[in-house]
This record gives C-alpha cells, structure tokens and sequence, in this order.
C-alpha cells in the first residue's frame, strides 16, 4: 500500500505553492475582492502557462497529460491561496465534460485553450431555489437552438463557454429528456449579467438564453447521467480545494492564537482555544483523508469513485466550513473585521459549500451509494 | 497512490490467509462476528481460555506478536505485514484483546529497559499468551495528571518495598505479571521521583479487586499493595527515570489503541437497512440519511487517515502523536451512534434484554461501554492537547504545580 502522493506530486505541489505565494497574495485575491473584475485574468494566464491547468488533459489536447493526483494537488494549492480563478468551473467541470462526452472534433477545438488559460468554460444548470432535479430544469432545445434563463452560474460572467442543461421539448419532465449543449456565450441569443454573491471573489452570474446557438455535448438524453459522472470528478478537485483552504484557516488561527496575548499569556496556551484548534485539525485532517481516497479513485477511474467523491465532498465541506468559521472565532473582533483575511476563507468555504449541490444532497448520494453498495456484498 | 499489496506483501497476506484458514477456531465465528462493541467476544463459554488456545497455536506456528523479534517469540515482521495479519485475522483477533497490553505496550518497555535474563524469561511465554500482563498506572488521585501518582517504593537492601493502591488496571484478576509506576522521591518535581518495576501478581502483599462498571461488566480492578517486595533486578530504568520508561510504554499505547478503533457505523448502516420504523425503513428517512453520511465520513476519514499511517510507516516514519485522532473521533462516535440508533427504537430502546430487544442489545451494549472510551488510554481533553502541542505546536497548558516539589503540591482547597 503506498496511500501518499508520489514524490513528483509533492514536488509539483511545492511549485504550485511557491507560485501563488509569488502571485496570488492575499493583495491579489484582495484586488479582486474591492476591484470592478470578477477573476484576476493574469494569474488565470499564468497558471496556464505554468502547465497547472491543463495538467490532466492528455497532451494530444494541449494538457500535459500528467494526470488527476497533479490536478488534485494543484486544487488544493488554489484553495489555500482562496485564488480567484474559474479553475472548478473552467477544469473541474467543463473541460472534465469535454473529456467525458465531447467529440474528437470538440475536443481538439477547445481543450487546447482551457489548458492554457485563453478560454474559459462553465456549467450552466441551476435555474431557480432549491436543490437541482430534472423536473427543476426547464430550459428548452428546439431545432439546435436554447431559450430559458441559468441562475447562478459561477463564472459565467467570465467564461467564453458553457455547457448547458436543456430539456428536449418532447417526451416530459423527467431525466431521461435532458441533454447537454455546448453553447458560446460570446454569441447572438446570450444575454449575461453578474450577481452579487457572498463571495466576490468567484463571480455569479444569470445568463438569460434567447434562441443561442447550441451544439450537442454526448448523446440525447443522456444528460443527468453525465452530470452525475462528471460532478463526481468535480467533487474530488473541489473537495481538494476545499481541504487547502482548510488546512490554510487552522495554520492561520493557530499562528494568531500564539502571537495574540490576553490575561498576561498567548490565548493558544488557553485550553478553550487549544482544544477548539484541536478539533480544528481532527475535521481537517479527516476530511483530507477522504479527499486521498477520492484521489485515488479519480486517478485509478475506480468503480467506487462516485462513493469516495461523496465522502470527500461531505467530509471537506464540513471541514472547510468548520475551520472558517473556527477561524474567526480565535481572532476575535478582529476576525470580524474586512482588514484580517479571516473572511475570505469564510465566503470561500460557504460558496464552496454549495457549488456542485448542497451538502444535503452529497450526504443523500453517499448514503445511496453505501446502501448499494452495501446490497451487492 | 494505491492500495496493492507488492508482490512480497501479497505473498506474505496468501501464506497468512491460507494459515488462518486452516487453523482459525471457526467454531467460534458466529458469535464474534455478533459480538459487539461493550459485549463480550463469546456470548457463552470461556472467552480467556479460548483466547489462550488461539495465541498458543499462533505462537506455535510463528504467528503472535508479528513486529516481535523472534528471538523473544516473534516474527520479526514488517508494519504493514502486521497490518496485513490484522486484515486477515478478522474476527478472530476479538480474542486478542487480553493480551493487547502485554504484548502492545509493556512488551516494547521490557524489550527497551530490562536485563536480558529477564527478557528471555518473560517475553517468549508473553507472545504464546501463556502468562499474560497488565499495566498499573493510573491512581485514583492520577489519571490525565498521571505523574501525580502516589503509591511508595522504598529502598530496603536489594528490595524495593511498595505501598499503595492503583486503579483502573485491565485484566489484573487474569494477569500473573504486572508492570507498576512508583514514587521513589517524593522530594523532588514530581516527573523527576518516579520509577518503574515489575512484579509478579501473586507476590504476598498484592490484593486485586474488580469493579463494578457502569456497564454492570469488570474489566477493570483496583489493585492494593501492603508492603509487596520487588527485587530491585526488575526495576525497568534508572531510579527516578520512571517517567521516561513511562513514555515508551504510552507511545505505544496509542498505537496499538489507535489503529483500527471500531466506529459502531458498519453496524448503524446495517440496522437502518433493516430496521422498519413504522413509517418505512430508516435509511429511506432524509434525516437519517443525512446523520449517517456524517457518521460514514467520520468512519472513512479515520480508516483512510489510519492508510496514511501506515503508507508512513512503510516509509520508515515513527508513528506521532497525530495518531491521538483515532481514538478521539471513535469514542464519542460510539455514543452518539448509540443514542441515535436507540433514538430510532423509540421506547422500546430502553431495553436490554438481548432476546427481546432491536438488534440483539448492540447500541444499549454500546450505550453503557462508550463512555469509558473517551476515558481510558487518554481522556478526549488530554488527546486534545496533545494534538495541540504537540502536532499543531502550540504552547503546553500553565502548570501550578509546575517547578514544586511533589511534597508541596497542593491536593484540596485549603
């Protein structure tokens, strides 16, 4: 058993680290956060230069082809550095869609310039509150063509591309409708607006469609299955995203709980702080054990990968959640403050909760996948 | 990243599965494979001889205390290949645990700090579990504060003679050797007066009492020494080192308590597959549901954190203290599962009756047990800062005792 990243992972994780500290600051993410732009574009080029993007798309398509243990140690690097770049939505998603379902002819026109950081794609699903169901999209397909509105869609302000949930106008509500298009949002018929979001870092938008221009992504109907495929790859990047940002919160709260003096002693040497740290560490460092489970499966393409993508996602949306928050509370007053960085983690972590369906629905997928699984022993 | 044993590892797990195979009591499968967490391994008949009759035939074909050296009655085994028996010995290893202290945490103190006369005399009829042996730490004024302890050892010629009582000590009224911390200067800080001996149980002056747990079980005794004679030759370390020997023996106790900590969750998923609550089975409840998902993470973050460990380990790392997050997240796991599980028994949860009640008693048994969980080997407050300072490196807890002799610590309000 070797349940660790490989030597060259570490080393690719280390350069990812020493990159965002060079050029995602917290002034950078800052920028972003006060500025009038919704991503910093010249990191999101850079770290397409630096090959970190297109880390898992086969070199045939630009990538390098290195594989998903690198794509989830770059993930978890972008998490920390609460880096305000489209990467779940651009990578996780929408390039992992191409992959998964996208012809040889889709997949040569726009991998290329996903893994170099000069296109930008997103999903574009949710259309109004509550959790995503078939009978919850409405989004209609007549003759090649989409009318309906998405909201939110993470990113897709920014994105140049979006694959698009759309219900065949024959045949009812159900799953079995559905399909994905490819859908330019640069193109006549799309219509886009940003939304505020709790998290200014990462950019919401509605995109209103009127007759856009479409072309089909994987067969009819096959849609929901496809989204289930491909969100549980998206689960175990984001889930690294998530276990970074963890892991970066804790690392935070415990430097400050040692310089912050109260009662004549550093507040780290008070129990009700050390042990709130401790339990700090134990969800994160759960919750990153999971994600090397996830790991694992997304790298192996194993048959328990949906059951180790629910155990990542519910365990490293608890985690993140848990140290954010934790983390505001060890600081204070001055965690509460717009000056300390306590709050982007605390945005991050609650945007990241519910990108990809709410925890609710992850713990509801796992379960499902246990009992099954449970069922065929 | 991957889970494959190497070719010398599947060779090692196919030679100790085919060994099991033919050799394991299978007579005895049912009833461990039922047996719960806080119920005994053998719901009838006699769990310490048949557990003395497996250790026996293991040691006879050279499979106990695998990480052993085999000069001492081992097999000189790697870490993961002790993973892999464990993997292997599935059930059966229920009928280790009385050995678990011996062989797990005193063995490793003998190995490190007694004569070599004393070492092939005990150690070998430790592994075939023909003599078993229990730790006695902790007082009833020193638990977490364990270097508080009191019970006296003082010189007489080539004796130490000790007076005292400990408590909490697992399986004393099984053991024939014990392995005790004493205070030999009580003038001097109180880490710095402490010394460690073993002795044999059945030395005049040795009186163990079991009692009674909230679980109505006796796993635990106290033990009460009236002047018991130890020859100085089995002092384990230097006089006044004994909380150093102590350390080794605590390391490895969180080892071996650490890894594998059962969760109850294998055993919550089973019930709520089968459990009807009247308004259908339970699994199909979102509220259900959504509390085993976070018992499954809870269960999976452990094993796959406990994978990590051992990935280390085959590295050549000393296991660390991060290894006090098992015990941690299982013990209250074990409570909260079992008022969840009889939650959804509704009144009738409050039943003990194994014959009468849902799912054979397991959450009431698991109930009354878990609480001693989050006590014994390291209460859930002392594993917390031991993460704190120790894994997180924060500052050690202000100590008013700190610096004082042990005569003049203050014991009550004055």
């Amino acid at each position: 058993m070797d349940f660790d990243f490989s030597p060259d992972q570490q080393q690719l994780k280390d350069q990812a680290r020493r990159y965002l500290a060079d050029h995602c600051s917290s002034s950078a993410v800052r920028a972003v956060l006060d500025g009038p732009q919704s991503h910093d574009a010249a990191l999101w080029a850079g770290l397409g230069t630096q090959g970190f993007l297109g880390a898992a798309i086969p070199e045939a398509y630009g990538g390098s082809g290195a594989g998903y243990g690198e794509l989830c140690v770059i993930a978890e690097e972008l998490g920390r550095a609460v880096a305000p770049v489209p990467f779940s939505s651009s990578i996780g998603l929408f390039a992992e869609l191409l992959l998964r379902a996208g012809t040889e002819a889709q997949k040569q026109r726009w991998l290329p310039g996903l893994a170099d950081g000069s296109l930008i794609g997103t999903l574009a699903l949710a259309e109004q509150p509550g959790r995503v169901t078939p009978a919850s999209l409405t989004t209609t397909l007549t003759a090649g063509r989409i009318t309906g509105t998405k909201r939110p869609v993470t990113d897709g302000d920014i994105a140049d591309l979006a694959v698009v949930a759309t219900r065949d106008t024959t045949g009812g509500a159900g799953a079995a409708t559905l399909s994905l298009q490819v859908v330019d949002l640069r193109a006549a018929g799309v219509q886009r607006q940003a939304l505020p979001g709790i998290d200014p870092t990462r950019s919401q938008a509605q995109i209103d469609f009127t007759g856009a221009e479409a072309e089909p992504l994987g067969a009819p109907g096959a849609g929901w299955a496809l989204l289930h495929a491909v969100t549980d790859r998206a689960a175990v990047l984001m889930a690294f995203e998530q276990v970074g940002g963890a892991d970066k919160a804790l690392q935070t709260a415990c430097d400050y709980a040692q310089e912050r003096f109260a009662f004549g002693r550093p507040i780290a040497s008070l129990q009700a702080i050390k042990h709130m740290l401790a339990d700090m560490y134990v969800s994160a460092t759960l919750a990153r054990s999971n994600a090397y489970y996830g790991a694992w499966a997304l790298q192996a393409d194993a048959p328990e990968l949906a059951e180790a993508a629910a155990t990542a996602r519910v365990s490293a949306t608890q985690a993140y959640q848990h140290c954010a928050r934790n983390n505001i509370q060890v600081h204070g007053g001055m965690g509460f403050t717009w000056a300390f960085d306590c709050h982007l983690h605390y945005r991050r972590a609650n945007l990241l909760a519910l990108q990809l369906g709410s925890l609710s629905e992850w713990e509801d997928r796992l379960v499902g996948h246990l009992v099954a699984k449970r069922a065929a022993a | 990243m991957n889970f494959d044993d190497t070719p010398q590892e599947a060779a090692f797990r196919a030679e100790a599965r085919a060994w099991i195979d033919a050799n394991a009591p299978k007579h005895l499968h049912a009833q461990l494979a039922a047996a719960g967490y806080g119920q005994s391994p053998l719901g009838s008949g006699d769990a310490l001889a048949e557990s003395k009759a497996w250790q026996k035939k293991k040691r006879d074909a050279g499979w106990a205390c695998l990480h052993w050296p085999k000069e001492f009655g081992g097999r000189g085994a790697t870490p993961i290949e002790r993973v892999i028996w464990q993997q292997e010995e599935g059930v059966y290893s229920k009928l280790a645990g009385v050995f678990m202290i011996g062989q797990g945490m005193i063995a490793p103190t003998l190995m490190a700090f007694a004569e070599e006369r004393h070492k092939q005399r005990y150690l070998p009829s430790m592994a075939s579990g023909e003599e078993i042996w229990c730790q006695l730490f902790s007082e009833p004024v020193a638990g977490s504060d364990l270097a508080g302890l009191r019970t006296k050892a003082e010189k007489d010629g080539d004796h130490w003679v000790v007076n005292g009582q400990k408590i909490w000590t697992s399986g004393a009224h099984y053991s024939q050797y014990g392995m005790i911390l004493t205070r030999t200067d009580p003038n001097v800080v109180k880490h710095d007066g402490l010394t460690m001996f073993f002795f044999d149980m059945k030395s005049p002056g040795v009186e163990v009492r079991p009692i009674k747990q909230v679980n109505g079980q006796s796993g635990f005794n106290e033990v009460f020494f009236t002047d018991l004679r130890i020859p100085d030759h089995q002092r384990l370390g230097d006089v006044g080192k004994g909380w150093k020997v102590s350390l080794t023996t605590l390391m490895n106790e969180r080892m071996s308590i650490g890894a594998g900590m059962p969760t109850g969750f294998p055993e919550l998923l089973d019930f709520c597959c089968d459990y009807d609550t009247g308004a259908g089975l339970a699994v199909n409840d979102p509220a259900v549901r959504s509390k085993l998902a976070q018992f499954a993470v809870r269960t999976s973050g452990l094993k796959y954190t406990a994978y990590r460990s051992i990935s280390a380990l085959s590295r050549g790392q000393i296991p660390g203290p991060e290894n006090s997050i098992g015990k941690l997240v299982a013990g209250s796991m074990l409570q909260e599962i079992a008022a969840f599980a009889m939650d959804l028994q509704g009144p009738s949860g409050v039943l003990v009756d194994d014959a009468q009640t849902t799912a054979a008693a397991r959450f009431q048994a698991m109930l009354l047990r878990s609480p001693a969980t989050r006590i014994e080997g390291g209460t859930d407050e002392i594993l917390r800062n031991i993460i704190a300072e120790r894994v997180l490196g924060l500052p050690a807890d202000m100590r008013a005792d700190r610096g004082m002799p042990y005569n003049q610590i203050p014991t009550r309000v004055r």
